[in-house]
């Protein structure tokens, strides 16, 4: 990928390059070219991270970290490029400071369980907010509960928006933890996080932030946010599945006991006491997903190449073009009118629930998501069962968005 | 991929519209409460019994049409039915659904109005959707209140 190349090709040639880059998008689906707008669930994978995935199995596949022979030394070397290539694109400090994990999920896991219960006491406050993903809401519920901790958590208003004054509100003295993702799932909101890392450390907590969505949106750069732990997951990311990253400050990773025991997270195993292995090691138990970290650091590279400021700003027109085709339609309601979104377009309609609406949809090639998204709060605030989304990357375009208008009036033409 | 029209028929489309025996049975101890984790679709189910015969079934809730109207018309269907004969109707319906039994001449005869749900054999994850309210009935009629779900 030459970056160089594109950057004076009109917006559609542009896109249209793009879109080369990428196999899947030339599949007709139903009989219809196929247009993929549930990049929210998972992104796509350029031809670069298909290939580097392969190239691991068919030229080294090996285990790494322990081989003696070539084949484990290049896997070894190719694993560790993808952790250093995950460091720059991610502005870390150091690659001690960047953990593998299956996903944002496991991610956040590790924290709650290893920071969570080595910090949090009865009478702890971890503060999360209403639009939140079950996976940055369950686990504190988890390790609140052990401890004796109080989930307090964030109201949103109804564009889908928290208040800043909400927040200056429920932090206190006893506020360890903010854990607030940076972008929602469910509404497209986009959070003032580096405001609320602000306050949170004037209160002493730290912040986790959960960058599931927003890794592939935003450009992010940890010296800048300042933010303690950040959680995202390959596969938004035009990566491979299981894998993610957490990225946690060095001292605080240092000062956290390992979470799950067993091969390559130790430095020497005696029955009576072990001792654990350096940063980020001492997290990493057992074989990783070698060429899935691999890979990762291709699609990162990849991202980096397009440019993620080029992305953000593809992707705006897009969203407000689908939002304002959107709002033309009789009977349809957005779900998140947040000032500040991005990339995601969620709403409801008047006789149709999203689910008929998604099989609908895909008869005609388009995939969008239909259901609560993994956040019942936002689904319960706003008084709905589900609702239909359509996320955007990249490679989509202008036509596609007319291509999902075409298929919501024959739906509500269908059942109008 | 088949005709979505075969998905969603006439009949599917106005049980949708206009559900029938909406609502709920008051003071009935014979009830039950169905999710599908997957939608986060809700419903109740509510019945009378009058000895081992269904007098009366109700339901309400939110769904898409395929488990609304699936609801409505097993409310009309099970009405006067015993319990005995709704366990072997739901039995033989959800079979159909997953692909068990054939669905011959033999088997649409014997699910009547049912046979127009069986084109969501053709869209596996919607399966629920048509089964949600008759795993509900079937708590409802044992007396499982609530955590009824399609999983
Ligand atoms: C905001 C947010 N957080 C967390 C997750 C969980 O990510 P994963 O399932 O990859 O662990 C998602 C995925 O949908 C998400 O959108």
């Amino acid at each position: 990928m030459n970056s160089t190349a594109v950057t004076d090709l009109n917006s559609d040639d542009q896109v249209a390059q793009w879109r080369a880059d990428f196999p899947i998008l030339k599949t007709q689906v139903n009989g219809h070219p196929l247009v993929y707008l549930d990049n929210g669930a998972t992104t796509q994978k350029p031809q670069v991270v298909i290939d580097a995935v392969s190239h691991y199995y068919e030229n080294t596949n090996s285990n790494i970290h322990r081989g003696v022979h070539q084949l484990s030394e290049l896997a070894t070397a190719a694993y560790e490029n993808g952790r250093e290539q995950v460091r720059r694109f991610i502005g870390a400090a150091s690659v001690k400071e960047v953990v593998f994990t299956r996903g944002t999920t496991e991610s956040i896991n590790l924290v709650a369980n290893s920071w969570g219960m080595a910090n949090l006491k009865a009478g702890d406050e971890v503060l999360v907010t209403e639009m939140e993903h079950h996976s940055n809401i369950v686990p504190w519920q988890m390790v609140t509960e052990r401890t004796g901790a109080l989930l307090k958590v964030v109201p949103i208003n109804d564009a889908g928006e928290i208040s800043l004054d909400d927040v200056r509100g429920l932090i206190n003295d006893r506020t360890r933890m903010v854990a607030i993702s940076q972008l929602s799932n469910a509404l497209g909101t986009i959070n003032p996080v580096k405001e609320v890392i602000e306050m949170a450390h004037q209160a002493g907590a730290i912040v986790l932030v959960d960058g599931a969505q927003a890794i592939a949106h935003i450009p992010v750069d940890m010296a800048d946010l300042n933010c303690d732990f950040y959680a995202f997951s390959g596969h938004k990311i035009f990566g491979p599945t299981g894998t993610g990253v957490l990225y946690g400050k060095e001292a605080l990773l240092e000062a956290m006991p390992p979470w799950q025991g067993g091969g390559d997270m130790i430095r020497i195993v005696r029955f009576e006491k072990s001792t654990w292995n350096d940063l980020p090691y001492k997290f990493e138990a057992g074989t990783p997903n070698i060429a899935g970290g691999i890979g990762l650091g291709v699609a990162l590279d990849y991202v980096s190449d397009v440019g993620l400021e080029k992305i953000a700003a593809h992707e705006t027109e897009l969203l407000n073009y689908a939002s304002r085709k959107l709002q033309e339609l009789p009977g349809l309601k957005l779900i998140g009118t947040a000032k500040n979104r991005a990339s995601i377009a969620s709403f409801v309609l008047d006789q149709l629930h999203a689910h008929d609406l998604g099989t609908i949809l895909d008869s005609e090639g388009i995939a969008i998501r239909a259901g609560h998204h993994c956040a019942m709060p936002v689904m319960q605030h706003y008084g709905v069962a589900a609702t239909a989304r359509a996320s955007f990357a990249f490679y989509n375009t202008f036509s596609e968005v007319d291509r999902l208008m075409d298929g919501l009036n024959k739906a509500v033409e269908m059942f109008g | 991929m088949m005709d979505l029209r075969e998905l969603y028929q006439d009949l599917i489309v106005d049980h949708n519209k206009r559900p029938r025996n909406f609502g709920k049975i008051d003071d009935t101890t014979y009830y039950a409460e169905g999710f599908n984790p997957l939608c986060g679709d809700q419903l109740t189910v509510y019945l009378n019994l009058d000895g081992d015969r269904i007098s009366k079934v109700t339901f309400e809730g939110e769904g898409c049409a395929i488990s609304t109207a699936s609801a409505s018309m097993m409310t009309e269907i099970l009405t006067g039915k015993t319990m005995a004969e709704a366990d072997e109707l739901f039995e033989l319906f959800h079979q159909v659904l997953v692909g068990e039994i054939e669905l011959d001449d033999d088997t649409t005869l014997q699910l009547g109005k049912l046979a127009v749900l069986t084109g969501v054999r053709a869209y596996p994850s919607r399966v629920k959707c048509a089964t949600l309210a008759w795993h509900t009935c079937q708590g409802a009629l044992h007396k499982q209140h609530d955590g009824i779900s399609t999983e």
